[in-house]
């Protein structure tokens, strides 16, 4: 019934841009519900284009050192870290 | 997992000797900073996380006075609309057996409405406050955008959310906001207008002279008995001395699409940060950085958390960015328009806050769309930057009605006196 079809290839590329694994039922069941959660974005389709008036400030402040975190505050939550270093995956 | 529960974390923090909250008790929704107590965001993901700093809204709490009792059960990263995407298992709804008590700041509400603390803090992107709040027959502040500070709010959609007060009455609402409103250099987002401010004095329930606009798109799809219990209450508001007239928001049956389009695209990236190296759960995955990530996120992440991401990636695409998040910021500036003009002529405007009474727990989760669409009436004011009240409006068949105020951009006052009239 959904006119804006999604396939599971389009799901599995769109979680993959994203960077989240999905398993087969998962991308079963989002490429079903994708197109009809997009019919239901098809009424921005007849949205005018609006001219904004949006009355925007810069907030600036001064480029002063200050107070922060610690090094050790800043790594507790980290899995894994070294020598006072997130430490992460590897690049390649 | 099942067992509902209103906290996830039930910790205090000591408020200050003195100050206009000392010796009163405040419940925080999971998503807000607290420093050395763990923050999970109802999820997975956060389920080890202890910030180390608190939140703005935590230092003016319990520099007011206030104690806080804990972190309270929420939708994962504040998506959804029952408190039931949470990780750590639902949360109950103390005014109605069997149903939910909305979300996402379900545990928020629920806590004022069960007597655990006097006050809670929510957060509201898309009806986070108002619907819970509607839900358990309490009252709920969405303040306008830029009121509270947001720092320490670990964020889903940065530029809709708000934390907003959570109590059961419309005065205690008002206390809180003024202890948490005002600006904060840490929240360039911030304006002067809370600074000092008193809205408690404002519920006095004095509307003689109010005129309301009432929207007639966000009453008419609205369940039948809730549309009696909110046309009560405009009758209440009449005999205390206002009047009321229809108003129409052409833009309003796009604001849906227009708020999902921009909840989603905000939380692709603003979820991007969670990727298991500075916190976050350890996973087996040897792998490239990409793998490892991939692998981090899908243990992490709920179903509707990954069904925003995604969505959100994809309207944000090639090729589609155009289509789906450009034509939303369209819908936002229009719907902002339509409340401009609707003001002309009211000093607020009056729905009911659900068009629908609590849902029955298990009810909504098997279709995502239609949980979305029940956020009709709460998500147009989110867009507008506008700030909402939901106060209690009698039953049907025995569930809370909640009606929605809502004031022009800072017209907290005006909201909150027209609020305190229905009580």
């Amino acid at each position: 019934m959904s006119e804006q079809s999604v396939d599971a290839e389009e799901v599995r590329h769109v979680a993959a841009l994203a960077r989240v694994d999905l398993d087969e039922s998962e991308i079963e069941a989002f490429a079903e519900q994708f197109g009809e959660i997009l019919d239901a974005f098809e009424t921005l389709d007849e949205v005018p284009e609006i001219e904004r008036e949006d009355d925007l400030e810069n907030v600036m402040r001064a480029d002063e050192v200050r107070e922060s975190l610690s090094q050790e505050e800043a790594l507790r939550n980290a899995p894994e870290s070294e020598n006072g270093y997130f430490k992460g995956p590897s690049v390649s | 997992m099942s067992e509902s529960s209103i906290f996830i974390t039930e910790e205090r923090i000591e408020g200050e000797d003195e100050g206009p909250l000392a010796g009163e008790t405040v419940a925080v929704k999971d998503n807000i900073s607290t420093a050395g107590v763990r923050t999970t965001c109802g999820s997975e993901m956060l389920a080890e996380y202890v910030p180390p700093y608190d939140a703005t809204v935590i230092e003016r709490l319990t520099g007011a006075g206030a104690t806080i009792v804990g972190k309270t059960n929420m939708d994962e990263f504040g998506m959804g609309s029952t408190t039931e995407t949470s990780a750590f298992g639902p949360a109950p709804n103390p005014a109605a057996e069997g149903r939910v008590p909305g979300g996402s700041s379900g545990g928020s509400a629920a806590a004022v409405a069960a007597g655990e603390a006097d006050y809670a803090l929510g957060t509201d992107t898309g009806g986070s406050v108002r619907n819970p709040a509607a839900f358990c027959g309490v009252v709920g502040i969405k303040p306008t955008y830029g009121l509270v500070s947001r720092y320490g709010l670990v964020a889903y959609a940065n530029s809709l959310e708000q934390i907003g007060p959570l109590a059961p009455t419309v005065e205690d609402a008002a206390r809180v906001l003024d202890a948490i409103s005002g600006p904060d250099d840490r929240d360039a987002t911030t304006r002067c207008e809370g600074a000092d401010s008193d809205y408690a004095s404002a519920a006095d329930g004095d509307i003689e002279g109010l005129s309301i606009g009432i929207p007639t798109e966000l009453v008419e799809g609205a369940d039948e008995g809730v549309r009696e219990a909110f046309w009560d209450a405009i009758s209440d508001l009449e005999s205390e001395g206002a009047s009321y007239h229809e108003v129409s928001l052409p833009s309003i049956e796009h604001a849906v699409a227009a708020y999902y389009v921009i909840a989603m695209s905000e939380a692709s990236s603003n979820l991007a940060r969670f990727d298991g190296v500075r916190y976050g759960p350890v996973t087996e995955s040897g792998g490239n950085w990409n793998e490892a990530f991939a692998a981090v996120r899908e243990q992490g992440f709920g179903e509707e958390v990954k069904r925003r991401i995604l969505l959100g990636t994809y309207a944000l695409s090639a090729g589609y960015h155009d289509k789906y998040y450009k034509k939303a910021q369209d819908a936002r500036a229009w719907v902002a328009r339509d409340f401009e003009e609707a003001f002309e002529e009211a000093d607020v405007l009056a729905s009911p806050t659900m068009p629908v009474p609590p849902f029955e727990v298990g009810e909504s989760l098997e279709d995502p769309l239609q949980m979305y669409l029940a956020d009709a009436n709460t998500v147009p004011v989110n867009l507008a930057n506008l700030p909402a009240i939901s106060v209690p409006a009698g039953e049907t068949e025995g569930l809370p009605v909640g009606v929605q105020l809502i004031g022009p951009t800072f017209g907290e006052k005006r909201i909150i006196r027209a609020a305190s009239a229905l009580e």
